[in-house]
């Protein structure tokens, strides 16, 4: 090559986070002299408006042709900088981050002068793949104006009628004979004291008559192929019947089930049961208690289960108000660790629950409360710092909402993540917190995490609007970072088709009897798997290639050796 | 494609407002514009941001705040269909939900915005001096200023009230070094009509003055802060680098004491928990124990409230890995030592004892109040507020306010930390955009 390409090298402070554990002075004088190198900035933070004006204006004045950024981290900040050489004209994919942050200085804290030395072994590599960038194209295909919506709770209700209303197909699943879920077995709702029934079918009859979505009960998601925009769904439906469908997004909303507390505080069934099993009797009518204790975190915060289960406070102050009521001379005991209600609403819900006479008494996990034979539970009050032994005709057990047992089947039919409860994991729990990593594929309701009603309501249409925004488009844009085919090298042996995770390589016939591997641009996520286990070097995995990161290893073994003879 | 008569609305009213340029309203307004409405986006401050900018980091991940947030209000920046009008404030609204018809005053920043560049120069040349409203007041910024380091847009600002020449006619000193001639002293306010489908309202939340609480010996003792200036002594871009440091006489803490439910919970005050304070104070206690190993950290809590995702094993991570304590209490008074370290004289309601703690720093875990201008931004979207102040909505219509076409999203509603408001801006965005885009054609086959 002739030309050899003209660098610019942007280093970041980021505030103190980088400039107050390293010399970034240093690691500037440094990348001065790098081969290709003609520009080198300091930024206090590159990634404000004007350090991004600073890089378009060097992108022009200095003609750059490949931009550098040493910097926190591409898991946040690398489209940005990919999207300002693009608006300059330069290829997106001529840019280069270096994570002199993430992984130097916070990890270094306490050695800035080897930290120092780190960062520029690490802009070294940087700019020496930068060298050998090559400009990459992005594909666009078209979207399935369509939704599927597993899961026919309140939730999933909410979120198809959102969609469908605004226009697009959805596909409604749900493994029960009808739709509505754990709402069905509730008998208020807090914190009005509703019933819950009307409100839940309210929904199902909106549902059932908006033409827009298409309900499948009694029917289990049975594979999904595919990629944001284009995803092929089959539906498996009782006696093996099955139906088949593309639709452009995937929102989650399976919610989550009850744990039962079998051999926890003499729980029977009958005269100790769950505030689920309490909600049916309030329903029914049959509660025959004057003397009530309810019990809290039973199985949650505990060593097995260390996560609050969110709306066990509130569900327990909305039954024992019940409860009061129906019989207001009842005496009703709420046994809690710390009363979770937040906000307005549920501490205002808190209160009036304490003037309607119910009694809060603070345990401690450590001496918790003990249910007797002798028709008492006995537990230390720490206000009175006596033991109190509180007769009672019924005991309820507040237990938390867990994972459903198939929910990591869901989530590998999806090849999205679960947390260690089987909890669906969201993108980022800040700023993405109903979006998986995988594109087009959302979350919404207690499959995520424990939610009160309101909250669950809010995520269904939030999870609407966040797959509103792919359905919106005509198409998607595929990464330029992916792995590419040299056919003439290929021997359709199938490896990398095996080795992807993401369905992305597939043969293709060519001739009779000789196949080649192609990419799917749209589902290659650019990881390189099936570019190390092709055995003839016909995949290559672009912006990764051999040559590129060979050259990153030679600049960091290149420093190293200088540094040996200086010693 | 169908040939039905029914045409799309009208480019006017293809378009939606958010207002309050906070974590809320960006995600709100972003995904209204990746649904291909178009955002008018409205921020009373110079830059959007809103209160997540002056945060640190945030719980449970300790993610850098502005590491996360910049990207999203460069996003905002840069989306065709967004557009920002900073340094404003609504004044008045008219017509209905699909057809609102929005009054915009524009204040003037005396700076050009499409000319400045925000190089700076003229700060440094500015002779005159004010507090820093983004640093809470605890170090000065000049008269022309940038809200803050990533301000978007990234333009100045003339603080008329401290200006020399806009007060006494005479200075000009930025006007001498700016190169792209930006400083406009002439520029009005200006009024701006916009027609839009729907609104969002995400104006966010104040801060609780802990000067109606004597007892809490807050300006009294220069070692009892409150949350927010914490947040902003420990961040790496606030007034002391991010050096953790006392007041009074400028030496490193040893011991922190974070006072909970400060005006929250409080019959006296408010009614309400802050939702948010438990998680945030336990996580400036780590960002201590991270920045000074050593330090000992106590946080006087009433009770402990982390039923969010990963809250209890933050928590327990606080307890077991940085020896933070937590010390079920309510705290009674704050007063000084001779040597002005903060003694907190509490409750401990576990033992029901009193008892005391002398302690280098004490924070005050300030309740999250409505905003003092939210009232009359109700009168003008002819919306209700609740019996705090908040903006009203219902449990089981959460971001529908009570004027139709009129939504609403995070601490204006009432307290709530980033993932719920986040989540919040998103269900608002979906249900604005319904109304923008009007009744939808019916499908061939229901015909």
């Amino acid at each position: 090559m002739s030309d050899e390409p003209r660098i610019g090298v942007f280093l970041c402070h980021c505030g103190s986070n980088i400039a107050g554990h390293l010399d970034v002075g240093a690691v500037a004088e440094h990348a001065q002299h790098l081969p290709g190198v003609v520009f080198v900035q300091e930024n206090m933070y590159t990634c404000s408006d004007s350090g991004l004006s600073e890089i378009k204006a060097a992108i022009i004045d200095q003609r750059l042709d490949r931009v550098v950024v040493a910097a926190c981290t591409p898991r946040t900040h690398e489209p940005l900088f990919r999207e300002t050489c693009r608006e300059t004209g330069l290829n997106p994919y001529l840019f280069e981050f270096v994570n002199v942050r993430d992984q130097c200085s916070w990890v270094h804290m306490r050695e800035p002068d080897l930290a120092t030395e780190k960062a520029k072994d690490l802009v070294s590599m940087g700019v020496a793949k930068a060298r050998l960038l090559q400009p990459l194209e992005e594909q666009e295909v078209p979207v399935e104006p369509s939704a599927l919506v597993v899961g026919g709770g309140m939730i999933g209700m909410t979120a198809a009628l959102n969609l469908a209303r605004r226009g697009f197909e959805v596909k409604l699943v749900e493994r029960e004979s009808s739709l509505g879920g754990l709402l069905l077995k509730l008998d208020k709702l807090y914190p009005t004291q509703d019933d819950g029934l009307p409100l839940v079918q309210q929904r199902i009859d909106e549902v059932e008559n908006e033409p827009r979505i298409e309900v499948f009960t009694d029917s289990v998601l049975h594979t999904v192929k595919g990629f944001v925009g284009n995803y092929e769904v089959v539906v498996r439906h009782e006696e093996e019947r099955q139906s088949s469908f593309i639709v452009g997004t995937i929102i989650v909303a399976t919610g989550a089930r009850v744990l039962e507390p079998t051999g926890l505080y003499g729980y029977d069934g009958k005269r100790v049961i769950t505030q689920l099993e309490l909600e049916e009797r309030l329903r029914k009518n049959t509660v025959d208690a004057d003397r009530v204790v309810m019990i809290q975190c039973v199985g949650a915060r505990s060593a097995e289960r260390p996560y609050c289960s969110r709306i066990c406070c509130t569900t327990a102050i909305k039954n024992a108000l019940e409860i009061k009521h129906h019989r207001p001379e009842a005496e009703v005991y709420i046994l809690y660790r710390d009363t979770e209600t937040q906000g307005t609403r549920y501490e205002a819900y808190y209160t009036q629950a304490r003037e309607a006479g119910i009694q809060f008494i603070r345990y401690n996990p450590e001496d918790p409360p003990e249910v007797t034979k002798q028709q008492r539970v006995v537990v230390y009050d720490e206000l009175l710092g006596a033991k109190l032994g509180i007769p009672h005709d019924l005991v309820v057990l507040s237990t938390p909402l867990i994972a459903h047992e198939d929910s990591h089947e869901l989530a590998q039919l999806l090849k999205v993540p679960i947390d260690e409860h089987g909890f669906f994991l969201e993108a980022h729990v800040k700023l993405r917190p109903l979006d998986f990593a995988t594109d087009g594929v959302y979350v919404a309701g207690t499959a995520r995490w424990p939610a009160h009603l309101e909250e669950t309501i809010t995520q269904a249409y939030g999870a609407a609007a966040r797959a509103a925004t792919v359905l919106s488009k005509d198409h998607v844009t595929s990464s330029g970072v992916v792995a590419q085919v040299n056919e003439a090298l290929c021997r359709g042996c199938g490896r990398c088709v095996d080795v992807c995770e993401f369905g992305a390589p597939s043969l293709t016939e060519t001739r009779p009897g000789m196949s080649v591997a192609r990419v799917n641009p749209v589902m290659c996520k650019g990881c390189g798997a099936c570019a190390s286990v092709c055995p003839t070097g016909a995949m290559t995995a672009m912006h990764f290639t051999d040559q590129q990161v060979t050259a990153m290893v030679r600049a960091a073994l290149a420093v190293e050796a200088d540094t040996e003879r200086a010693q | 494609m169908s040939e039905t008569a029914h045409s799309a609305p009208a480019a006017a009213e293809r378009a939606a407002l958010v207002v309050g340029g906070g974590i809320g309203g960006i995600q709100a307004a972003l995904d209204l514009a990746d649904m291909g409405i178009h955002v008018h986006l409205v921020e009373r401050l110079p830059s959007i941001g809103g209160r997540m900018a002056q945060l640190d980091k945030t719980f449970p991940t300790n993610d850098c705040s502005t590491c996360i947030l910049s990207p999203k209000m460069n996003d905002c920046a840069h989306h065709r269909n967004i557009t920002l009008h900073t340094y404003a404030e609504i004044t008045a609204l008219s017509g209905e939900a699909g057809d609102f018809t929005v009054t915009v005053l524009k204040h003037p920043r005396y700076v050009d915005e499409s000319k400045c560049t925000g190089c700076g120069e003229c700060e440094r040349k500015c002779p005159s001096k004010a507090p820093d409203a983004f640093d809470v007041g605890l170090r000065d910024r000049k008269a022309i200023y940038l809200y803050f380091p990533q301000a978007v847009p990234q333009v100045m600002t003339i603080d008329p009230d401290h200006c020399v020449y806009l007060q006494r006619g005479k200075c000009g000193a930025c006007v001498k070094v700016c190169e792209t001639g930006a400083i406009d002293f002439t520029q009005e306010a200006q009024e701006i009509t916009l027609r839009v489908g729907a609104v969002t309202v995400a104006t966010g939340f104040d801060f609780f003055d802990p000067r109606g609480l004597t007892q809490f010996g807050y300006e009294r003792c220069p070692n009892v802060i409150t949350a927010l200036e914490y947040e902003r002594l420990i961040s790496a871009s606030g007034p002391t680098d991010g050096h953790l440091r006392r007041r009074s006489d400028d030496q490193p803490v040893q011991r922190v004491g974070f006072i909970q439910c400060v005006g929250s919970r409080d019959v006296r005050h408010q009614l309400f928990c802050s939702s948010v304070c438990c998680m945030h104070s336990s996580k400036q206690a780590v960002l201590a124990a991270e920045h000074q190993p050593g330090v000992e950290c106590t946080v006087f809590y009433t009770d402990f409230r982390a039923s969010g995702k990963g809250f209890r094993e933050y928590v327990a991570r606080a307890e077991d890995e940085y020896g933070v304590r937590y010390v079920r209490s309510r705290v009674a008074r704050i007063d000084e030592d001779e040597n002005q370290n903060p003694v907190i004289h509490y409750e401990d309601t576990e033992s029901s004892r009193p008892a005391r703690m002398t302690v280098d720093l004490a924070v005050l875990a300030t309740s999250l109040i409505p905003r003092p201008d939210t009232s009359e931004l109700a009168g003008i979207l002819g919306i209700d507020l609740d019996s705090h102040g908040f903006v009203k909505t219902e449990p089981f219509a959460p971001v529908d306010t009570t004027r139709s076409g009129i939504f609403a999203a995070g601490c204006c509603r009432g307290p709530f930390d980033i993932p719920e408001t986040v989540m919040q801006a998103s269900a608002a965005a979906a249900r604005a955009a319904r109304v923008v885009e009007g009744p939808v054609r019916e499908p061939v086959a229901a015909v």
